[in-house]
């Protein structure tokens, strides 16, 4: 059943590891693309489906995207390595991001991401060598009462501690 | 005997302090006690410290408890809480808990008090009566409403807010459209977020005032990436407002049409500039456009679009419901109204604070905030998110106001306040301020940015104590340049942290003597 659902699942993103089946990854396109057909300006909503569907965007979608939005290669490939939210590789199989900005900062932010980087091995934007999490910095996560702040695949976390961020990833650190 | 009903909030910051476990566990206890009781997840109070804060209807009204953790849980059921019981954690009516009750909200009066995705419960609170007048006025009266309200925009560049809608109320075209800033990206603020989460049927109904006095068919509401509940909750209540014909082809049966759609931000800091915000919207990078033209005559998709931030759409209904006059009178000078400000970083009560322009700084930091988190001496607060200066405590008796803040180089912004007690190095600060400059700078000006990440190097020579006199007067020199040549705010207000630091905190430069003269 287990393997069932990872072999369906666009819902998943790739772990680094697995095969990836450029025809699936086609598919979840084409849909974003079909259902965003005639809405002005629908690039960023068709990145954000495609990312949503696999994790990242596929290099291999891009002139897809590009025809059929009646762009070039170069403005879609612009505006996914523009904005920093959008991927052109497959990220851990979760996705952390810690606050950088200056209300999390004087409540020990940095000292968060030090640990963070430490207890994950891999620098900020880097993925953890098993494959289980990317470690994204953030400037600001809406939660500046709360600080320091951080967020575990889009739930936040709040007045977090080097101790707290350990138990967390033990948590869910479950493939 | 009417049944009793359970506040756990399900604001981002509650959920972050775990409000859906203490949610579940309280249904669970119920359910295992025989207890019949209604769970309504409610918007914050905006009090952090106390998330997740519980409430309960009683006869004589809403009791408060909190922080409650789950563990909490059987304990308040055993006090007796659902009828209001005494226990460790109890505060009493929330309406008196004084943080509150001090408080001017006008554009925050429901937060917290309904259910955000309840249209019963918005207009039981005077949802929907602002639309409902404007419904009866001509597009012209709605826009004079909006001007002698005194509302100035509360993104952080203070506009006037009825200027822009009498320009796109009178630029004729064939598609007008209202935008709506939701891109709250400067630290330090989330009245955005709170409002979006909790309070959205009021973002929804200040647009549609817009749509109507501007002659606007089609809103969209852009909102960061990092906000995924403010999304979602938006999304679930626009179509509820649209099944119930707030929303729509035949708005309240008045043959008047406004639609709106929720876009997602992509990550850009400098998309909460709003031209930058409006090629993002038409699917480019978010570069900054020059002005002229402005958005209100050529905007989105080149049509005249009505830009204004959340707190300014949101601030509309209200303005309409009682009059430009009931508004107007909050306020000093020619900052009226109320400002929503959010109280955050090192302090000890921190969380959302409306009151009319012209309160202190000093009462914000003491009388609310109680001082910083760690008990340590506050240093230096930055007012207006990371493009704002740093204040040293010789500020902190000016009156909240714009005018006041730009006459010592500050500003207001969009009221975020965040707090650094003694430990806080300024020049670190300084340099942060740059290095956030550098990563998100659109690239379309060369001083924000190939200045951005000179001034990343220039201050670390000041810090490494490389010629360090003359590192000064070239930072200065890059700022002046920064300030004078960038289009938009990103660069042309970074200079504001990094010159009010070196002014007021120069020890923490390795400067003996305050050096002044060029700021």
């Amino acid at each position: 059943m287990k393997l069932q659902q990872a072999q369906q699942g666009h819902e998943v993103p790739h772990p680094a590891s697995a095969p990836i089946d450029k025809d699936k990854e086609l598919a979840a396109v084409q849909r974003s693309l079909l259902q965003h057909a005639d809405e002005p300006g629908a690039l960023l909503p068709i990145l954000h489906d495609v990312q949503d569907a696999l994790g990242y965007i596929p290099a291999h979608t891009v002139p897809v995207i590009a025809e059929a939005q009646n762009l070039s290669r170069a403005e879609v490939h612009g505006v996914i390595t523009y904005y920093h939210h959008f991927r052109a590789e497959p990220a851990g199989r979760h996705v952390i991001q810690i606050c950088r900005a200056e209300a999390c900062q004087s409540m020990g932010a940095d000292a968060l991401l030090a640990h963070a980087e430490l207890r994950l091995g891999c620098s900020a934007h880097g993925t953890s060598k098993d494959g289980a999490f990317t470690l994204e910095p953030a400037f600001c996560l809406g939660l500046c009462a709360s600080s320091p702040a951080m967020t575990l695949d889009d739930q936040p976390h709040a007045r977090m501690t080097p101790r707290a961020f350990d138990a967390l990833i033990a948590q869910d650190n479950n493939p | 005997m009417s049944t009793i009903t359970v506040y756990v909030p399900r604001d981002s910051a509650a959920l972050a302090a775990g409000a859906d476990r203490v949610a579940q566990r309280i249904a669970k206890e119920a359910t295992a006690r025989g207890i019949m009781l209604e769970l309504v997840r409610n918007g914050s109070r905006g009090m952090f410290w106390l998330e997740p804060l519980v409430e309960v209807n009683t006869p004589t009204g809403r009791i408060a408890y909190g922080p409650v953790t789950p563990d909490d849980v059987a304990g308040l059921f055993d006090a007796g809480f659902l009828t209001g019981g005494k226990h460790p954690l109890a505060l009493g009516p929330t309406e008196d808990i004084p943080y509150l009750k001090k408080q001017e909200r006008l554009t925050f009066a429901r937060m917290g008090v309904t259910d955000p995705v309840s249209l019963t419960d918005y207009q039981a609170y005077e949802g929907f009566a602002g639309l409902r007048r404007a419904l009866a006025l001509a597009p012209e009266e709605i826009v004079q409403q909006v001007l002698d309200s005194g509302l100035r925009g509360r993104g952080g560049a203070a506009f006037p807010a009825g200027i822009k809608w009498k320009t796109v109320l009178g630029t004729a075209a064939a598609q007008k459209y209202i935008v709506c800033n939701a891109d709250e990206g400067d630290s330090g603020t989330y009245s955005d977020r709170m409002t979006m989460e909790g309070d959205p049927f009021m973002l929804i109904e200040g647009m549609t005032i817009a749509g109507l006095a501007t002659g606007a068919t089609q809103g969209f509401i852009y909102v960061r990436s990092e906000y995924p509940h403010a999304i979602a909750t938006l999304n679930e209540a626009i179509r509820i407002a649209e099944a119930a014909g707030f929303l729509g082809d035949n708005i309240l049966r008045s043959g008047k049409r406004f639609s709106l759609a929720v876009r997602k931000g992509a990550g850009s800091y400098v998309c909460g500039e709003e031209t930058a915000l409006l090629e993002s919207l038409e699917g480019k990078r978010g570069i900054v456009r020059a002005k002229p033209p402005l958005p209100a005559i050529e905007g989105l998709f080149g049509q005249p679009t009505l830009i204004n931030n959340v707190i300014t759409l949101a601030s509309v209904p209200l303005i309409l419901a009682r009059g430009a006059a009931f508004y107007r009178d909050y306020g000093v000078g020619r900052s009226r109204g109320t400002l929503p400000m959010q109280l955050a970083g090192n302090i000890k009560y921190g969380g959302l604070v409306e009151k009319a322009f012209g309160v202190t700084l000093r009462e914000l930091l003491y009388d609310y905030g109680g001082g910083s988190a760690s008990g340590r001496p506050i240093k230096a607060v930055q007012v207006g998110g990371p493009l704002g200066a740093y204040l040293p405590e010789s500020q902190w008796d000016l009156p909240l106001d714009y005018e006041a803040y730009a006459a010592v180089g500050g500003t207001v912004g969009h009221g975020g306040i965040v707090v650094h007690d003694d430990t806080a190095d300024l020049s670190k600060l300084a340099r942060y301020a740059m290095e956030f400059c550098a990563l998100e700078s659109c690239g379309k000006c060369t001083p924000c940015r190939i200045g951005s990440t000179r001034g990343v190097e220039v201050i670390d020579k000041i810090r490494a104590d490389q010629n360090r006199v003359q590192q000064v007067i070239l930072l200065r020199d890059l700022c002046d340049t920064m300030v004078h040549g960038s289009l938009c705010a990103m660069g042309g207000m970074t200079p504001f942290p990094v010159l009010s630091a070196l002014d007021h905190f120069p020890q923490d430069f390795g400067l003996v003597v305050p050096d002044r003269k060029a700021a």
